[in-house]
């Protein structure tokens, strides 16, 4: 995790934007808390007046011209460019790693003056933590290494927390986890705070994404408790999902999570990040999660320390995007090079 | 500032939509406007600007509408009337689809003007206006189809007369237009003074639509245009959209000419959050409750009643919210509130929010712009009901919140009114939504939701909301007539004089009044003698006044509510009995009617007991609907008794008329207080005991003698008599609507228009309507 002091977002308050009031937040990791299993209990959410909100985002706020190029490039700047695939080499691997540093073509980061735009993090499998390190020497670039049995979470236990010891060793500063969904589905918070605190510990300083893979809790309610319960556990960011499900992020699930995320500030002080991942590939939808979080959270949650993408397919059809704004002709995705 | 400026700040950035097109539509007509009569503008005449209030910069010169000008349009639609009418349905079915498709097409025209005239987000007039107008014309093209096959027996009224506000100009045009033209009604429409642009442009396309001249007919004004177009006595039904106020001016404007009217109007809607509901959905809710079109919305949902433990909860994530919001040019796809209508419509709300020093006060930090007339979105939470604030509608994007303990305390808070048109219920327990949702007063019921609105849906309020319904099936209705010849003037019956020589026999009987299941006397202590025909003392009847309908009124209202909580088979129940009493003591009753009216009664007797049937059959078959409303989720439109109804009996048919208004009263739960025939109105002595023997519960029968006009009198003023019905001989009719402005109480009454009590009009469908109002309840689900 790039190790930034909070973000100076006070300096410019963006207008009116920023929900949660300020003085309650805390700086530093969220430490987590004891589990609160009535908090828990009363969590609701309507997905219907969830659904209706969402459907009414993307046409309440639009960014154009310079702010949509401006608001693009913030995304590339929230990107964990992934590759997670059973045939991943080195040299796969390298090619992603280079694409992370120079995400977008160096002329048109000119003409936009955004030289030296890099995404958040690259997101890989333990096996490729070191290829990945190695290509990404000296560009402040995070690793972030997918764990503890990913996808499914079902590894036994302690080969599990063994990976993510494995991983941090290995050099990955970030770690995403797969929460074990049958805690969820079976209402044992108490077995998923425990798991989570643990994972937690054994990510010691590297950060830790837990991954709820909301597309298998079955509602809203149930995404709503299980983020709840991993950030009172310690989560540093809660996370959609793995790719792997038939469903990834929605806007609707991400409104549930940020909206625990925001209601876990207010008690607590602590800021927690949130990573949608899975189904994210076009620009158009990166700004819709953009105003999402400026509206819901405020402008800390639009830096990488508490906002990223999980995408793979999502930077191409920015990388057009600003073409686009730069030559004022529409682009085509061989004119950039591939990850 | 350099995209890396932005980079960093991640600010919105201006999102401009662009006015061109729009403008050169108004340039087109060289920015002067006259009317749109018998399918063509006319050449303007006297005129006065329409305004951009996010500019105040003028947009056009519209003409002020004269008499001449209502005559002209008025007369087109008369002379179009009868060929539109006589149209298959099919081909108004045609016209109506090719004007929703035309709706659709020139989408960004009509959004970006009505967005111009009217300072509403270009968002919403884009995204919610202009779709739900189409879709308005796509049901009723849909309803008109299906016109002969479903609405058998039914005509139009004939040329109608639209009155619509500013607030959302082009889609309560489609709310009038689209239904008359469906029922084969003509129309003349009076757009907003402040916003008359939408309604020119769109009859300007109806002729793409191959709509006939003189169909729909626009004339442009201030409040004298449209009350011209109200008094013409050419236009056989009135509709009208707008405040209370006015609403109550057009209801006494029109009382005693016979024109059908329905009043949309204003409202204070409350907004129920109760403790286990999902709060940030619910605080989102009230984004688009009162921070939508400015709070300039009829039925928004401007009065916050949140459960006490959670307040402080709900209040906060309101603040935090409202600074959220983005105000600005509302040509602006970024923003969430554009301009209010007009400065004096801000300047009034700022009237009205200063007047209130109380309150705990926040007003969002989001910035106004510069100019133009804009108002911040307002919470003033911890109020009592005896604010003002908490009573009268505001009409701006400021909400006012209090709390409660109990469901039942909700609901006794959100009905503390003098409004019924809206209200929402927030809670994720399903037993408490839907206990909680039919006790509220209110023609729309948004569960877990809020200002949802679909053309199958029938919307509009109860109580000084207004009456009628726009929408669905019944908003059809209220363009429609019994096709049968009106009625002859009833035969007012004879009242017996005293004779020289009177006969006295038997043993002396004292009528009284029967008020909340008792028999009592007169509070004026007065009395007049009964005579037969042949001469006969048949009795004393005694002789109500206002103090005694006081009375009936107040066990009415007591008995009322308990009456509609029994079950229908309960109800169905207490009519059958009450025809099995009144069979068995058949006899007695046709005997006592031959000897007060000098014919034979038995027919008449046999005749209430058939109704009394009907009555108690259809008191648990009056099955509301589902109707299909674009979500996941359902709106049920339930018929719900009118409260407490006043009815003045018929003389052609003492028992048979009496008989006819309880029937329909009592099945669909309300209570009644019935002025019995003036000629006969010993039968209402013989009903008494009936009455009593039959468990209908006290007080939701009521009958007060004495003299119908003053009784009727007393009636129409009163403020807890939900509806007035006149079947009476004497001309009470106007004085009944004039003297229902009080409380804007649903009156039916003859015109002096006799009715066939003994055939299928004296219990057809039209009591079945008088007697109860469509609530639609709205309820999304899905987890």
């Amino acid at each position: 995790m790039q190790t930034q002091p909070p973000p100076p977002d006070l300096a410019h308050p963006s207008v009116g934007t920023d929900l949660v009031p300020q003085t309650h937040s805390r700086p530093g990791r969220n430490p987590g808390m004891p589990l609160d299993l009535d908090w828990v209990a009363a969590v609701q959410a309507n997905t219907s007046a969830i659904e209706r909100r969402c459907a009414s985002l993307p046409g309440r706020r639009s960014v154009k011209k310079d702010w949509q190029a401006a608001w693009l490039c913030k995304a590339v700047s929230l990107i964990d460019l992934t590759t997670l695939s059973g045939d991943d080499t080195p040299g796969r691997v390298r090619r992603l790693c280079a694409k992370a540093r120079q995400p977008v073509r160096p002329d048109l980061l000119q003409a936009l003056g955004m030289q030296g735009l890099t995404v958040g993090a690259v997101c890989v499998y333990h096996e490729m933590i070191e290829p990945a390190l190695r290509a990404l020497e000296g560009a402040g670039i995070p690793v972030a290494a997918v764990s503890t049995g990913f996808p499914a979470g079902l590894s036994p236990w302690a080969t599990r927390i063994a990976e993510i010891r494995a991983s941090v060793a290995a050099g990955a500063a970030e770690i995403d986890i797969v929460i074990s969904r049958r805690h969820v589905l079976t209402g044992n918070w108490q077995a998923l705070y425990d798991e989570m605190a643990e994972m937690r510990a054994a990510c010691g300083a590297a950060h830790v994404k837990a991954i709820l893979a909301t597309g298998e809790l079955g509602s809203l309610r149930n995404v709503a408790r299980a983020s709840l319960v991993c950030m009172m556990a310690g989560a540093d960011f809660i996370k959609t999902s793995t790719g792997k499900e038939a469903v990834n992020a929605t806007l609707p699930v991400s409104l549930t999570m940020v909206r625990a995320i925001r209601a876990y500030q207010d008690r607590t002080g602590f800021r927690v990040g949130y990573k949608p991942a899975g189904g994210i590939s076009k620009a158009k939808d990166a700004l819709v999660y953009l105003s999402l979080m400026k509206d819901e959270l405020g402008h800390p949650w639009l830096q990488p320390d508490l906002f990223r993408f999980g995408a793979s397919s999502l930077l191409g059809d920015i990388e057009r995007q600003l073409e686009h704004h730069v030559t004022g002709q529409y682009s085509a995705a061989n004119r950039h090079p591939m990850g | 500032m350099t995209i890396r400026d932005i980079f960093d700040r991640m600010d919105y950035g201006p999102a401009p939509e662009s006015a061109a097109e729009a403008l050169a539509w108004i340039a087109g007509h060289q920015g002067r406007f006259g009317h749109w009569i018998d399918g063509r503008f006319t050449a303007p005449g006297a005129t006065f600007a329409t305004r951009n209030p996010a500019t105040g910069a003028d947009l056009a010169q519209v003409t002020q509408g004269t008499a001449g000008d209502v005559d002209a349009a008025v007369a087109a639609a008369k002379r179009a009337q009868g060929r539109w009418a006589r149209m298959p349905g099919h081909e108004r079915a045609r016209i109506l689809y090719a004007l929703a498709r035309l709706v659709q097409k020139n989408v960004r025209l009509l959004a970006v003007l009505e967005t111009l005239d009217s300072g509403k987000p270009v968002r919403e007039s884009r995204d919610i206006d202009v779709p739900l107008v189409a879709r308005h014309f796509y049901y009723h093209a849909g309803l008109a189809q299906l016109f002969e096959q479903e609405f058998p027996g039914l005509a139009p009224v004939g040329v109608g007369g639209a009155v619509i506000p500013w607030n959302f100009p082009l889609l309560m045009l489609a709310w009038k237009v689209a239904p008359a033209l469906a029922a084969g009604c003509t129309l003349v429409l009076k757009p907003a003074e402040w916003t008359p642009l939408t309604a020119l442009l769109f009859a300007e396309l109806s002729r793409q639509a191959g709509l006939p001249r003189g169909v729909l007919n626009v004339v442009t004004g201030d409040g004298a245009t449209g009350a011209a177009v109200v008094a013409h006595p050419d236009v056989a039904k009135v509709a009208f959209t707008g405040s209370t106020e006015v609403g109550r001016a057009i209801r006494a404007a029109t009382a005693g000419t016979g024109k059908a009217l329905t009043l949309e109007l204003g409202g204070k809607s409350p907004f129920v959050v109760f403790d286990d509901a999902d709060l940030d959905s619910a605080v989102e809710g009230l984004v688009d409750a009162i921070w939508f079109n400015q709070g300039q919305v009829c039925c928004a949902g401007s009065r916050l009643l949140v459960q006490e433990g959670v307040a402080d909860r709900v209040h906060a994530k309101v603040r935090a919210r409202m600074d959220g919001l983005r105000l600005g040019d509302p040509l602006d796809k970024c923003i969430d509130m554009g301009a209010m209508a007009d400065p004096v419509q801000r300047d009034r709300v700022a009237a009205l929010v200063a007047g209130e020093p109380g309150g705990d006060r926040h007003v969002a930090a989001c910035p106004l712009p510069a100019q133009g007339c804009y108002y911040p979105p307002t919470l003033i939470a911890g109020l009592s009901p005896a604010s003002p604030l908490m009573q009268d509608e505001i009409f701006g994007p400021v909400l006012v919140s209090t709390t409660f303990r109990t469901p039942a305390e909700a609901v006794e808070l959100a009905n503390n009114t003098r409004y019924g048109l809206a209200a929402s219920v927030w809670t994720e327990n399903l037993n408490l939504a839907l206990d909680v949702a039919p006790r509220l007063r209110a023609g729309v019921v948004w569960v877990n939701g809020t200002n949802m609105f679909d053309a199958a849906a029938g919307f509009g309020g109860m109580r000084e909301s207004g009456f009628g319904r726009e929408g669905g099936r019944e908003g059809l209705l209220a363009w429609l007539r019994p096709d049968r010849p009106a009625g002859k003037p009833p035969k007012p019956a004879p009242t017996p004089a005293a004779p020289a020589e009177p006969l006295v026999e038997g043993i002396d009987r004292t009528a009284k009044l029967y008020i909340g299941g008792r028999q009592v006397r007169p509070d004026g202590g007065y009395c007049r003698p009964v005579w037969s025909p042949r001469g006969a003392l048949l009795g004393h009847v005694p002789l109500g006044n206002r103090k005694d309908i006081r009375n009936a009124v107040e066990a009415a209202v007591a008995a009322q509510r308990g009456w509609a909580r029994q079950t229908a088979h309960g109800r169905a129940q207490v009519l059958y009995y009450l025809a099995e009493n009144l069979a068995a003591r058949g006899d007695d009753l046709a005997r006592g009617l031959a000897a007060m009216t000098g014919r034979d009664g038995t027919a008449e007797v046999q005749a209430a007991v058939r109704r009394l049937f009907t009555w108690a059959a259809w008191a648990d078959k009056l099955e509301g609907a589902t109707k299909p409303v674009p979500m996941r989720g359902i709106a049920l439109a339930i018929p719900e008794p009118v409260g407490v109804i006043g009815a003045i009996a018929p003389d052609e048919a003492p028992l048979l008329g009496a008989v006819s208004i309880l029937g329909p009263a009592l099945a669909f739960g309300n209570a009644c207080v019935i002025v019995p025939s003036q000629a006969t109105p010993l039968v209402a002595a013989e009903l008494y005991p009936l009455l009593d023997t039959s468990d209908v519960p006290g007080g939701t029968v009521n009958f007060v003698t004495g003299e119908a006009a003053e009784l009727a009198r007393a009636l129409a003023g009163h403020m807890e008599v939900d509806a007035l019905w006149c079947f009476g001989a004497a001309p009470l009719s106007g004085m009944i609507e004039a003297g229902s402005v009080t409380n804007l109480k649903r009156t039916w009454v003859n015109h002096g228009r006799a009715r066939d009590w003994w055939g299928p009009d004296g219990e057809g469908p039209e009591f079945r309507r008088a007697a109860t109002e469509i609530k639609t309840i709205w309820i999304p689900w899905g987890e």
